[in-house]
């Protein structure tokens, strides 16, 4: 076997120049693999982060219905209970509760329907990061009475700055008409557009005073410890909120069916890039094949003699395997450390895509993307390369079983 | 005779010159392929734009696109209509309407919503709204004055139907809110369950009697007979219609978002096309340096005989060029192909509907061949494919008859 191993890899440099472009190839394909996909999965993550801290957080417990009608009568009425169950719940890291009422909101000569939404500033700024996006003014807190703050494009439609007074007209939980005055203390920007154009924050006290509200909630808000926890969080969660006696049942809602988009625009362009990826490989495959067939083609004479001498077909198709899994490996190596060094150095830099702002924001994504190495992206596209290269390279392999040692020799 | 040299020469190793054919097919093809996958994609993205309300380009008061609201309104529209019937070509249509943000109420739910006061005859020509009614019927001009289309996804949030009630407020001209109560009498679809979520359609004179603006409206929208007129009917109404009175806008303004990312993925497609020409790079310069350096002993003596090294390098680089060219026919021709037999049923994304969404991909792609993008993938091939064979060119021009006679 030791024998084996120096002739294969002596044989390769034999012609230099050929292994060489063929190990480029196959580094190439590796590096480009390695670096999309931790490209790719970097954003993911960052997606998903960034859709759910911005809002919705991981789970949600809201009463059976209110998820699709937003109707202000179904109400979580008590809670407390549901905090209890979810301090006593390992996987969920914080919560927060939250009342949403759709209301008209008007500044001197404007006016704009909105969703006003009643937040514990404390707990909510642990959840989210709506306290982080604050461009204007401050935001909320605790004490806060009839103070709002609003989105960037709201304020600008209502044409209302911090400090200004806005009008708040909407139906309480009784059916009685909920009224006030309230002061923008702050100005926000999401990023998500629809966020920014529809959404007034009120501190929960002031909600719960002016929709007469009863202590009830509309949306209790939780954040796991990890995205791994969230299944297992919400199944646990449902069980104990099950116990809950409540006019409305509840029901625990994780992310994937809060914002269905989400996860199948990740699907989308996962397996897009998948089929790009594996077309890009066939290419190279094909690219690289004839560097195995000559390999194999140029040399039967020596193929005859070695047969001659007693070598078996078996022992002459492992050292041609032996050869294309050499320069198979080297190009691996290459190609993985190129992608690993090329992939960490945009991880710490960042990149810049001109003039995209927009539109990554539009997909939930920051300006600057960011590739994440893992063992993962490092691993699984060089693995595919393996594969395919092992499986050109049986073909000319198990073609020189067919040699015979006799007519081999006879070969040019 | 280059030239017929060449073409035996690489037939000279039938199976070789096979595989790394193959190489190129596939990756041509995939640039074709995928070019027009996109190309599906982009055309439906926009065309679905266009005629969600957007038309080729629209006329408005120049706050209206800052700030949509009522005040900013064209009050007179002699001058716009004398402008287009002297600028629109044969077979342009446009209409005008009101466009504002409004609040749609029923007895339990309450929305934001786009209220858009509609001609029904001259829209139904211009946007999707004439033939998206899949339940009860579009407007009626004249008799519709408190008749409201809806779409299906808001439909659905307010549990309504139709001959039910809806309530719209919106602010009036004189500053007061207004409201209206409809009946719903056509429920539309989109592709889209935003746009399904997003607009209301009222006849023009309801929304501009419930708002007290008179003969106002919000906005002027053209569809042309062709995409690519655009830039020069928005630069021949620009000069007619005077800057501080009217904003004239064409599409590719009027969704920014849209125009960007077709730009974004437009520079992905180019990465991508080299992408995969470095991937089949590899391979041709290999095989071209093979089918060199085995003829070394056949360089050396056509040298010998006279053939000076340039002649040699357009030799060896015919050879790579006729393998392009081979592989570019026929990956050309199996691309068009294949976006043929998917263009009839097209591409289904329904399964991803709301992901498809997130990023405004419409929910089935009909596969298209755009000329640019063709001729953009094959350039790429051709140019790159002949500075890829001029390296073992430049290899066999430099044999000397010595250097050929020691080899074997």
């Amino acid at each position: 076997m030791r024998i084996d191993l120096k002739m294969a890899w002596r044989n390769i440099w034999r012609n230099r120049r050929r292994s060489i472009l063929t190990i480029l190839a196959i580094a190439f394909a590796c590096l480009l693999l390695v670096f999309m996909l931790s490209f790719q999965f970097g954003s993911y993550a960052d997606m998903i982060r960034f859709s759910l801290r911005i809002h919705t957080g991981h789970l949600q417990i809201k009463a059976e219905g209110y998820q699709k009608d937003k109707n202000i009568r179904k109400v979580v009425s008590d809670p407390g209970a549901v905090a209890e169950i979810l301090r006593a719940q390992p996987r969920v890291s914080d919560f927060t509760f939250r009342s949403n009422a759709f209301s008209l909101l008007s500044s001197k000569n404007r006016t704009y329907g909105v969703m006003i939404s009643g937040i514990d500033p404390v707990r909510e700024a642990r959840v989210t990061t709506i306290k982080n996006v604050i461009r204007r003014g401050k935001y909320l807190t605790a004490g806060d009475n009839n103070q709002t703050i609003i989105g960037k494009l709201l304020a600008e439609n209502l044409k209302a700055g911090v400090g200004d007074e806005l009008v708040l007209l909407g139906q309480a939980r009784d059916g009685s008409v909920a009224a006030s005055m309230l002061t923008v203390t702050g100005i926000f920007s999401s990023g998500e557009a629809d966020m920014d154009r529809s959404l007034a924050f009120i501190t929960l006290d002031t909600f719960n005073r002016l929709f007469f509200m009863r202590g009830a909630v509309h949306e209790v808000v939780a954040l796991c410890q990890t995205l791994n926890d969230v299944k297992p969080a919400q199944a646990a969660v449902q069980r104990a909120v099950d116990g809950i006696d409540s006019r409305y049942p509840l029901r625990v809602w994780n992310w994937e069916e809060l914002i269905p988009g989400l996860l199948q625009g990740i699907k989308i362009d996962f397996f897009s890039g998948i089929i790009f990826y594996l077309i890009m490989v066939i290419v190279v495959a094909f690219s690289i094949l004839n560097t195995f067939l000559m390999a194999v083609f140029e040399r039967t004479r020596e193929f005859g003699v070695m047969l001659a001498l007693g070598v078996t077909h078996g022992r002459l198709t492992r050292l041609l395997l032996l050869e294309s899994t050499f320069l198979c490996i080297v190009g691996m190596a290459v190609g993985i450390t190129a992608g690993a060094l090329v992939t960490l150095y945009f991880q710490q830099r960042g990149i810049h895509i001109s003039g995209a702002a927009d539109i990554l924001k539009s997909y939930g994504l920051p300006e600057v993307l960011r590739p994440r190495l893992s063992w993962v992206t490092l691993i699984s596209g060089p693995a595919v390369v393996f594969v395919v290269t092992f499986l050109t390279a049986l073909y000319p392999a198990l073609r020189a079983r067919l040699l015979k040692p006799a007519e081999a020799m006879h070969a040019v | 005779m280059y030239l017929q040299m060449a073409w035996r020469n690489i037939w000279r190793n039938p199976r070789r010159t096979a595989v790394i054919l193959t190489a190129v097919v596939i990756g041509v093809w995939s640039m074709i392929f995928l070019g027009g996958v996109m190309a599906g994609m982009y055309d439906a993205m926009i065309e679905n734009q266009l005629s969600t309300l957007t038309g080729h380009l629209q006329i408005h008061h120049p706050g209206y696109r800052n700030d949509p609201v009522v005040e900013h309104s064209l009050d007179d529209l002699t001058a716009v209509k004398k402008a287009l019937s002297d600028v629109l070509p044969p077979g342009a249509v446009w209409t005008d309407r009101v466009r504002v943000s409004a609040i749609a109420q029923n007895a339990r739910h309450s929305a934001g919503v786009t209220l858009v006061g509609v001609r029904p005859e001259k829209e139904a020509a211009v946007s999707f709204i004439g033939h998206a009614v899949t339940e009860g019927r579009f407007l009626k001009k004249d008799q519709d004055a408190y008749g409201i289309v809806i779409g299906r996804a808001l439909a659905d949030d307010f549990s309504t139907g139709l001959g039910k009630k809806i309530i719209l407020m919106s602010q009036g001209m004189d500053g007061e809110i207004q409201s209206r109560a409809f009946r719903v009498v056509g429920i539309f679809q989109a592709q889209m369950a935003a746009t399904e979520k997003a607009y209301v359609f009222v006849t023009l004179p309801a929304a501009q009697d419930m708002l007290k603006m008179g003969d106002s409206i919000s906005e002027v929208a053209v569809l042309l007979p062709a995409r690519n007129e655009t830039e020069q009917v928005v630069s021949a109404l620009k000069e007619r219609l005077p800057r501080d009175h009217y904003e004239v806008t064409g599409f590719r303004e009027l969704m920014p978002l849209i125009t960007a990312q077709i730009e974004l993925w437009d520079t992905f497609m180019i990465l991508w096309y080299v992408v995969i020409f470095v991937a089949m790079g590899f391979g041709i310069t290999n095989t071209i340096l093979m089918a060199v350096m085995e003829r070394i002993r056949e360089f050396g003596l056509i040298k010998s005989l006279g053939m000076r090294p340039r002649q040699i390098v357009v030799l060896v680089v015919l050879e790579g060029l006729f393998l392009l060219a081979l592989g570019i026919v026929i990956g050309n021709l199996a691309g068009y192909a294949s976006i043929w037999a998917l263009a009839q049923k097209g591409i289904d994304l329904s399964v991803f509907a709301a992901g498809a969404e997130r990023f405004s991909i419409p929910r089935i792609i009909y596969p298209t061949i755009h000329m640019s993008d063709v001729v953009q993938a094959n350039l790429v091939v051709l140019v790159l494919g002949i500075l890829v064979s001029l390296y073992p060119a430049v290899r066999a021009a430099r044999i000397t008859p010595v250097e050929a006679l020691a080899q074997t």
